[in-house]
């Protein structure tokens, strides 16, 4: 194409470009006119919206929900708390301040500036949690300092408040910040880093029911941090409140008779499943967690050889030792083959060449007293007639190797062996004298507490086993509780009805348990008036040669349990205690009778409207005493071996033992106050030492705490002190 | 040519024009130094001074090409550039950045082919009225001028570029208004544009929902202060407290706080109107005004039909892109992203205004040749 077309010095209409200039003219006047309009009549205006523009999303923090025992008693509360946030928006050179902010609110700095790093993708009006739980004089800081640090904010929120001393702690769990990889779960898919969230216990479990709705303000606030109004409110939905199965006049007595030992307690109701009590041993202490946990505190806990963040009741896995028995009676019967076998137990017995002790040498065994006499000849015997696969088969149908389905986190499964599962784990046929292992609760059979205390439970209520909970369901919204019990797998309900007559043999052996008399193993569990049947466990952690050749320490002795219920037909109480490296059988056997003891005594005074019995408190009495101690600088110089020593203290009506207010222990012999009491020594001696302990109590012993203190063991006491050595019983 | 030569100087350059220009590049680099101050941008006042130089040189070097070559080569510019734009929306080939396909990346250079395209489209356009000698117009010349820039447009709207695609609009108007359209066809335009419009609105494929958001987010912006209408409702908060005198040179509470969204580049009259307040403001406009009617004095004395029209299409390019910016920082017009020409931050934009005015200048220089 060329310009053939275009006449050279052809000009455009003036007229038209002048239509063009006016235009341009008009557009430059409308957009002078537009700015008149904003910059010069709506300048006060919009002054006024540069100073307060700042829009801020202020959230308002639902309260979780809080959790009461089942006669509404509060549990786990909540208390105002206030928290600090820093909002970058509000101050350009946020750096410069730091040091100035983290000396105010004591916090460290370089883990100030990783937080601040660690939002720094955020956008700048999101307030970035910087403290929590700001005490008084942090709060005056911030106040103090609003002009030089704009960037501060404060929220006020409720925090979680436990029960001291970690009571119930494994039942409750704990809250803390949602941590990464839990928000890559689906079931953390709403939650937003920095959330608080429930772990373990019924906290984790209940998380979404607990946890309700976090609302927000929509606030403006000028550039000093100052609210100057608000476009609008979210209200926070707050969390449901739950009311939980447990009992705490029972918790308690659970929590003090199972006092330090290492080891679980659970307490059910065989009728319904609900759990009345649980108790985990060593515990922790919650309220660690609901401000933010120390990471040495962390540490502490994660790394403690004794695992005191596990919930040990639904948790731990072990040889249930002796209580294996009972099940191990109810396939035997149920089979017709326990009813006719009469065993010479003669300490043992050994079919296979490997000879199987049993603890003493019984004599004539039958199923009456096997289960009282806990004789392991018997069971060898009956095991060895029903064989791996019928033993296996009503272990498993009554619930060994399977989960019970509670409504808490982590819950193990156990483990019942089989041949199957020989052949698909260890790819080997079983042997016969694995069978008789495995008949006295060892080998590779393992249950948790809770297990055992449905298992046992059940077999008292004629078979009629229940899933164990710890809220109750009817509270729950609806498709929460479906929701919830689907994705619990367990055996559940389920009814395997016992023979009657099977049924009267094996609770009338479990009541034996505990009645004074020749071989049983829990007589000194008796408790007068209560019909308390039941059965103790030991389960070696060692086998006899190994540990022949081991010091014997105390990670050597074995777990020791007992299972009882109460009445021995159709209990309305069923407890499980675990004592881990307890050695004997009829400690935990002691401690569940206390429990039980506790419950009785509860129902008695409800059934007649009685006021609770107080524990008689007597002052304490001033003892005088003269002891003499071991004489360190003695040794050929002709000072005598030993020092008489004078002075007094305090004997509580327990038998603690307390100093005097003021120093009194004069030495009679001018020297040095004696050696410092021997570390092994405990802090209260109880009735029942030995005399040489008490004659070692110095006066120097700070220590005036009671060993139990309370109505429950005020009301069974004296009572035999644990480690003291009884008179009447024989071991398991 | 000799004798042709001899008639171009630099003496004909419009120094006028370019003093103008000259004080309008000054207020755009104080003002970005001023609201880069405090952000991340800090320092791109001295890039905007970089990309200004090197669009003098581009302006003086191609007033020195004929426009008249130019002309001539119109053609293959369009075809090539037009193949570009088809290239930048395959995946492979067009690089994607904030959402958007709209460049090709030849080594370190990224290539706008849009940009390159709105100068050629003026140059097309009135080489396609000049031809048609600027008189009546039938039905089937229009629809070819619509064809001709309504292709390229189509082609950039896909990338997804509204706002650029929306600048080769107001060329199309003023070669068709200057090259002949009479009342009667103008309004018929006129109405079945308007139902285009609606048309295209409700159908929902044209435009994206985030386009749709920002182009009504402007008339009611406080319906929605955090979502779509934050910057239109920011920039107006901006210009309204600079008032009359403005809160001075790097004291907009608004531009410092980073409220206004980009200070510098197409929110740049927000940040020059909060701080130099009304006076500043009108000060920029009768600037703006100013050189425009100049452009036009040009496009007068241009020595052709062809020279006018090609004056006349910039002239429309950057009275709509002052119209449409100006507009949206005072709410009038929705945020459509483009650039405020010689004020905002971006080399683009920059280069275009000088390669522009290079061809203007090369148009002046030539109005005495016959």
């Amino acid at each position: 194409m060329a310009f053939d077309k275009v006449t050279r010095g052809e000009k455009l209409s003036t007229l038209k470009l002048a239509v063009v200039q006016y235009a341009i003219l008009a557009l430059i006047l409308a957009l002078s006119a537009g700015l008149w309009r904003l910059q010069i009549l709506g300048a006060q205006n919009f002054r006024m919206l540069a100073e307060q523009n700042r829009i801020r999303k202020v959230p308002i923090l639902a309260p979780r929900g809080k959790l009461f025992d089942r006669e509404n008693r509060p549990v786990v509360d909540n208390y105002p708390s206030v928290s600090c946030f820093l909002v970058r928006e509000q101050n350009r050179n946020v750096d410069a301040d730091l040091p100035m902010i983290a000396r105010g609110l004591h916090l460290d700095l370089d883990q100030l500036k990783a937080t601040l790093h660690h939002y720094r993708q955020a956008p700048g009006y999101q307030p970035i949690p910087i403290k929590e739980d700001v005490t008084a004089d942090e709060q005056a800081f911030i106040e103090a300092h609003r002009n030089e640090l704009p960037e501060l904010e404060t929220i006020e929120g409720e925090r979680r408040l436990y029960p001291r001393d970690g009571y119930a702690s494994h039942l409750i769990g704990y809250v803390g910040e949602v941590s990464e990889e839990d928000l890559n779960q689906t079931r953390y898919a709403a939650y937003e880093p920095g959330d608080v969230v429930g772990k373990g216990g019924v906290e984790e479990m209940y998380d979404q029911v607990l946890r309700g709705q976090d609302g927000s303000r929509d606030v403006i606030v000028d550039s000093h941090g100052r609210e100057v109004g608000f476009l609008g409110i979210q209200h926070a939905v707050p969390g449901q409140d739950l009311k939980l199965t447990i009992d705490n006049d029972l918790q308690r007595a659970a929590e003090l008779a199972l006092g330090d030992r290492n080891g679980a307690v659970v307490a059910m109701d065989p009728r319904n499943g609900e759990i009345l009590a649980m108790v985990s041993r060593p515990s922790f202490d919650p309220n660690l967690f609901a401000v933010k946990i120390d990471r040495g505190e962390w540490n502490k806990l994660i790394t403690d050889p004794d695992h005191p963040l596990m919930n040990k009741a639904v948790q731990a896995q072990l040889a249930p030792g002796s209580t294996f028995k009972i099940l191990m009676s109810v396939a035997g019967l149920q089979e017709g083959v326990a009813q006719n076998l009469h065993v010479n137990c003669a300490g043992g017995w050994g079919p296979y060449g490997y000879f199987h002790h049993c603890d003493e040498k019984h004599g004539a065994v039958d199923i009456h007293n096997a289960i009282p006499y806990s004789c392991d000849t018997f069971y060898y015997q009956l095991g060895d007639k029903l064989g791996i696969d019928r033993i296996s088969k009503y272990a498993t149908a009554f619930g060994y190797g399977q989960k019970t389905g509670i409504d808490l986190p982590g819950e193990q499964a156990g483990l019942m062996p089989s041949q199957r599962w020989l052949m698909k784990n260890y790819h080997r046929r079983w042997y016969p004298d694995e069978t008789l292992d495995v008949s006295i609760g060892q080998g590779a059979v393992a249950a948790t507490p809770l297990q055992l205390a449905r298992i046992i439970g059940g077999i008292a209520s004629e078979g009629h086993l229940v899933r164990p909970h710890v809220v109750a369901p009817d509270q729950l919204p609806a498709e929460f509780r479906k929701d919830l019990y689907e994705n619990l797998p367990g055996s559940g309900d389920a009814q395997l009805p016992i023979d009657p007559d099977n049924w009267q043999t094996i609770t009338d052996g479990m009541a034996q348990v505990t009645q004074p008399g020749l071989f049983h193993t829990a007589g000194s569990a008796h408790l007068e008036g209560i019909d308390l049947a039941g059965k103790t466990g030991t389960a070696q952690v060692m086998s006899h040669q190994a540990l022949d050749k081991t010091s014997k320490g105390h990670n050597t002795r074995p777990n020791v349990w007992f299972v009882g219920v109460v009445p021995r037909r159709n209990p309305e109480l069923v407890i499980a205690v675990l004592w881990e490296h307890g050695e004997f059988s009829y400690y935990p056997a002691r401690l569940g009778a206390r429990i039980v003891a506790a419950y009785v005594e509860k129902q008695r005074r409800l059934q007649n409207n009685l006021m609770p019995v107080k524990a008689p408190n007597p002052p304490p009495v001033e003892v005088g005493a003269v002891w003499t101690n071991p004489n360190p600088a003695s040794g050929g110089r002709g000072e005598p071996a030993t020092k008489i020593q004078a002075g007094k203290f305090y004997v509580g009506a327990n038998g603690t033992v307390a100093a005097p207010p003021s120093g009194a222990g004069r030495s009679l012999v001018a020297s040095k106050p004696g050696p410092a009491a021997p570390s092994a020594q405990k802090s209260s001696v109880q009735n029942g030492t030995k005399p040489s302990a008490a004659s070692t109590a110095t006066p120097q012993l700070k220590s005036t705490k009671p060993a139990q203190p309370g109505s429950e063991s005020a009301k069974l006491s004296p009572q035999p002190a644990l480690p003291g050595k009884p008179t009447q019983v024989k071991s398991q | 040519m000799s004798q042709m030569r001899r008639f171009m100087s630099f003496r004909d350059f419009d120094w006028m024009l370019l003093g103008l220009v000259g004080a309008l590049c000054v207020v755009s680099v104080l003002e970005i130094y001023s609201a880069t101050l405090h952000t991340k941008y800090v320092g791109f006042h001295t890039k905007q001074i970089y990309w200004i130089v090197g669009g003098l040189i581009a302006m003086f070097v191609l007033s020195r090409i004929d426009y008249h070559k130019l002309i001539d080569f119109v053609p293959w510019a369009y075809g090539f550039f037009l193949f570009a734009l088809m290239a930048v929306l395959i995946p492979g080939i067009g690089h994607k950045a904030l959402g958007a396909r709209r460049w090709i990346k030849l080594g370190p250079i990224l290539f706008q082919p849009s940009e390159w395209m709105k100068l050629v489209m003026i140059l097309a356009v009135a080489r396609y009225f000049a031809n048609l000698g600027a008189r009546n117009l039938t039905w089937k010349e229009i629809g070819k001028g619509f064809a001709l820039v309504g292709v390229p447009m189509l082609l950039i709207l896909k990338q997804p570029d509204l706002g650029t695609s929306l600048t080769y609009v107001p060329v199309l108007i003023i070669g068709m208004f200057l090259g002949g359209i009479n009342l009667k066809q103008a309004s018929i335009l006129i109405a079945a544009g308007l139902v285009l419009i609606v048309g295209g609105w409700s159908s929902g494929k044209l435009l994206k929902p985030y386009q749709k958001a920002r182009l009504t987010g402007f008339i009611n912006p406080d319906n929605d202060p955090r979502g779509a209408g934050y910057q239109v409702l920011q920039a107006k908060i901006a210009v309204g407290a600079g008032g009359i005198w403005g809160k001075g040179a790097e004291k907009g509470t608004q531009t410092q706080g980073a409220f206004i969204p980009i200070p510098h580049a197409d929110f740049i009259f927000a940040a020059y109107s909060e701080e130099h307040g009304f006076v500043g403001a009108v000060f920029v406009l009768l600037l703006y005004f100013l050189i425009l009617m100049r452009l036009i004095q040009n496009a007068q004395t241009a020595a052709d039909l062809p020279g006018s029209l090609i004056i006349m299409g910039i002239v429309a390019v950057l009275t709509f892109q002052i119209a449409v910016n100006v507009g949206m920082v005072i709410g009038f017009m929705p945020v459509t992203g483009i650039p405020l020409p010689l004020m905002s931050y971006g080399g683009s934009s920059v280069l275009f205004t000088f390669l522009a005015l290079g061809v203007v200048m090369n148009i002046r220089m030539r109005r005495f040749v016959n």
